[in-house]
């Protein structure tokens, strides 16, 4: 990570604001947009801050940004957006887009995300990242004018590719296996986590209701009562606790949906070498043939059937000058092709090349940061224990002296 | 009247004397000075042509010397229960008789006994013997002695004489008519306090019942989950390398917890909710026992203003009013004691319980 803009620039996504405006259609819509604040970070540090630039952006626009960077790089594996909509969640999260917990949440994932491309050391260095980050105006217009959509593939050519490339590069197919059983391994996590909070929830909830009845049959005991009205008060501060312990788990169930949607990406890169291998395949093939029937036309042998040489056959054979017509076209074709299947085996190499070294990046990224997930996941564990230990301590004590 | 006679016949049925205030202690506290130990297990089950039911083994060891032997072993069926616990209410009708395990439960179960019902019922049936043993008064019961020691079939002989179905009917309608007169006019104030106490109890031990009840399904829901849980991540550790020792890691404390969690629920099912249990059951016991303390004295009451009216035959009545009036004293103090004494009993079980909980949460969060 030598030279990104990552080190260069202090990115923050920092507030979310309800706005309403009009939509394409013209119709009256409500959406969230980000602002984000960018400020030029000093090597020499003498306490002077650069001015902060700031602007304000939304999910759409954050959309188009990403898709611009999968089409323009395919050989990367571009960080995915937080989730559109709220999945995987438990009873108590809500799953409206404009739940201010999940506003929240998704403001912090889009941080995430810029710091992400922001650290890559191909990604970082493209202007319209760049634009995007300090233009405000104008930049929509920018990002169409690079015609990028035009670059993109169609998802039935991607899917026909997928089903006919003879020759794969194995570490891709592997690649691809790996990635469906991240997202379906990570996608049953979550949900099962989902349950499992749950569950916690009631489980806690319950023991508050301890609480009020304690503080009722308390005032009808003598000796018992005091007992019974403090182990009732740590009953409830048990039922509370496990709002905070929810909260943070919901930001490691994050950490572990970012590599679920990275599934996807790696797929995408997948896509584009088995798009690229068949073309090579088609181009090749079709070179050869094009090969045998200059060959057939040369010598005059058919070797293969086809319906030229039948009609051939029926109506007489053609002039020699028309069949030299015919051969020299052929011949220029073929010179072509190979000039073109030349430069397709470059370029199916170089992608092969560069596409592994952003995934060998990319692998030590998700190994580090998923054990650090897990890590923290453990610690969050543990913090719930010890508060969980601390109450009931508490409570055995008053209990004792019922 | 058999009731006053028996309340008569054994004594001290009135222990409100320090010296014997510190026996009650005694009893409770230091099992060694008991001189009665009653076990109730092995359950058997019984086939007729009328009908299927199941018998527990009642063993006793006691050093009493009214007991011709130290150890007797005998069978018991749950009717048999019924019948001593009906024989005592009889002999006291104030004092605060220990709690049956019901009859059915209403859950609606297929098999009316299947094993965890039976051992339930098994574990009640041995606390209802022992805290009858413990009690100053009814472990002296002739009837309880008998049931104790008595083979079969002199069981159900003994159980032939004695009154019959028809004074028991005698009293139910007493009773009903009693409740129908309304609320004792006389009542004393201690007992209007304790009939408060007893209706504000008995609704917090029912919500607590509950509340305990839905804690332990919301465990077991949240173990269940945990079971699916922690195998996702070994097989996630499969499709790993550098970070699958740590996935592995995971799913084996996710497993742990799971065993931790059913310790926990194992606690709760063993301890908190058959107190709970036993304690909704003894509230309904209290009101009994408060309505029928009424009962005696609204006797007298009604002979007081009987003879009120009827200056006449004033000899006659005053006989059976001075002995109404030492069977309402004698009632009253009885309840009193024993009312103490139950309350003593329910704090330390309470204390005991809730601290137990709280114990075995402490070694969940632990491990």
């Amino acid at each position: 990570m030598e030279d990104c803009l990552a080190k260069k620039m202090e990115i923050t996504v920092s507030e979310a604001e309800k706005r309403t405006g009009r939509n394409a259609m013209n119709m009256q819509e409500t959406y969230t947009a980000y602002l984000i604040e960018t400020r030029a970070i000093e090597s020499q540090g003498e306490g002077q801050c650069a001015p902060m630039d700031s602007l304000w952006r939304r999910y759409s626009e954050f959309e188009l940004l990403r898709n611009y960077l999968s089409v323009t790089y395919p050989h990367i594996v571009v960080p995915p957006l937080p989730e559109k909509r709220a999945d995987f969640v438990w009873h108590k999260l809500s799953a409206d887009n404009m739940d201010p917990d999940f506003v929240e949440r998704r403001r912090i994932g889009l941080e995430n995300f810029l710091l992400r491309v922001a650290s890559h050391p191909v990604l970082c260095q493209d202007k319209i990242f760049y634009s995007f980050l300090t233009q405000e105006g104008g930049w929509k217009e920018m990002v169409n004018e690079t015609g990028f959509q035009l670059k993109a593939d169609s998802r039935l050519k991607a899917l026909n590719a997928t089903f006919r490339v003879k020759n794969p590069d194995k570490r891709f197919t592997e690649l691809k296996h790996y990635s469906d059983e991240l997202q379906s391994v990570i996608s049953h996590l979550l949900r099962v986590r989902a349950r499992v909070a749950d569950r916690l929830y009631g489980v806690y909830k319950v023991h508050g209701n301890y609480g009020r009845v304690f503080s009722e049959w308390s005032a009808i005991e003598k000796e018992m009562g005091d007992g019974l009205q403090s182990a009732g008060h740590h009953m409830d501060v048990y039922a509370a606790s496990i709002d905070d312990i929810l909260e943070e788990e919901e930001h490691y169930a994050d950490q572990l949906k970012e590599y679920l949607f990275y599934a996807e990406a790696l797929r995408a890169v997948c896509r584009k070498h088995e798009l690229m291998q068949y073309d090579l395949e088609m181009a090749a093939q079709d070179l050869t043939s094009k090969k045998q029937q200059c060959e057939e036309l040369a010598t005059g042998t058919v070797r293969t059937f086809s319906l030229k040489g039948m009609t051939s056959k029926l109506f007489g054979q053609e002039t020699p000058e028309q069949r030299e017509a015919k051969i020299k076209v052929l011949e220029e074709q073929i010179q072509e092709g190979e000039e073109q299947l030349k430069s397709k085996n470059l370029e199916g190499r170089d992608f092969v090349k560069s596409a592994w070294a952003d995934i060998e990046r990319f692998k030590e990224q998700k190994n580090h940061d998923l054990k650090e997930a897990l890590i923290s996941y453990a610690v969050m564990q543990i913090s719930m224990c010890k508060k969980g230990i601390q109450v009931w301590t508490n409570a055995k004590e008053c209990f004792s002296k019922m | 009247d058999t009731s006053l006679a028996e309340v008569n016949s054994f004594s001290p049925s009135v222990p409100i004397s320090p010296s014997s205030m510190i026996n009650h202690y005694k009893f409770e506290d230091e099992p060694e000075l008991r001189d009665l130990f009653i076990t109730v297990d092995d359950p058997e089950s019984h086939i007729t042509a009328i009908e299927t039911f199941i018998t527990y083994r009642v063993v006793t060891k006691t050093s009493r010397s009214e007991f011709d032997s130290s150890e007797y072993e005998v069978r018991r069926r749950y009717q048999d229960f019924l019948w001593l616990k009906s024989k005592l209410e009889e002999a006291h009708p104030t004092l605060i008789i220990p709690p049956l395990p019901e009859k059915f439960i209403m859950k609606g179960m297929v098999e009316r006994f299947n094993d965890e019902f039976i051992e339930t019922r098994r574990k009640a049936l041995h606390k209802f013997l022992n805290r009858i043993a413990d009690h100053p008064t009814l472990t002296f019961n002739e009837d309880f002695k008998i049931f104790l020691t008595a083979q079969a079939w002199e069981l159900s002989s003994h159980k032939k004489q004695g009154p019959g179905l028809l004074s028991r009917m005698g009293q139910t309608v007493r009773a009903v008519a009693s409740s129908v007169r309304g609320a004792v006019k006389n009542r004393p104030e201690m007992f209007t306090e304790m009939n408060d106490y007893v209706e504000t109890f008995s609704q917090k031990i029912n919500i607590l019942d509950k509340i305990a009840h839905r804690i332990y399904k919301e465990e077991k829901e949240y173990c269940n989950e945990m079971k699916e849980y922690g195998p996702i991540h070994t097989l996630w550790s499969a499709s790993e390398e550098d970070i699958a020792d740590s996935l592995k890691g995971v799913a084996s404390c996710i497993d742990k917890c799971c065993k931790a969690t059913e310790k926990r629920m194992a606690g709760l099912s063993e301890n908190l909710l058959p107190i709970l249990h036993e304690y909704v059951l003894y509230s309904e016991i209290l009101m009994g026992v408060l309505k029928r303390r009424d009962q005696i004295q609204g006797e007298l009451d009604s002979r007081i203003d009987a003879l009120a009216n009827k200056k006449t035959e004033k000899d006659l009545f005053s006989e059976e009013i001075g002995k109404l009036e030492d069977k309402v004293e004698c009632a009253n103090n009885a309840l009193k004691a024993d009312w103490d004494r139950w309350k003593q009993n329910m704090q330390y079980d309470m204390r005991s319980t809730f601290t137990n909980v709280a114990e075995n949460n402490l070694h969940y969060y632990e491990e």
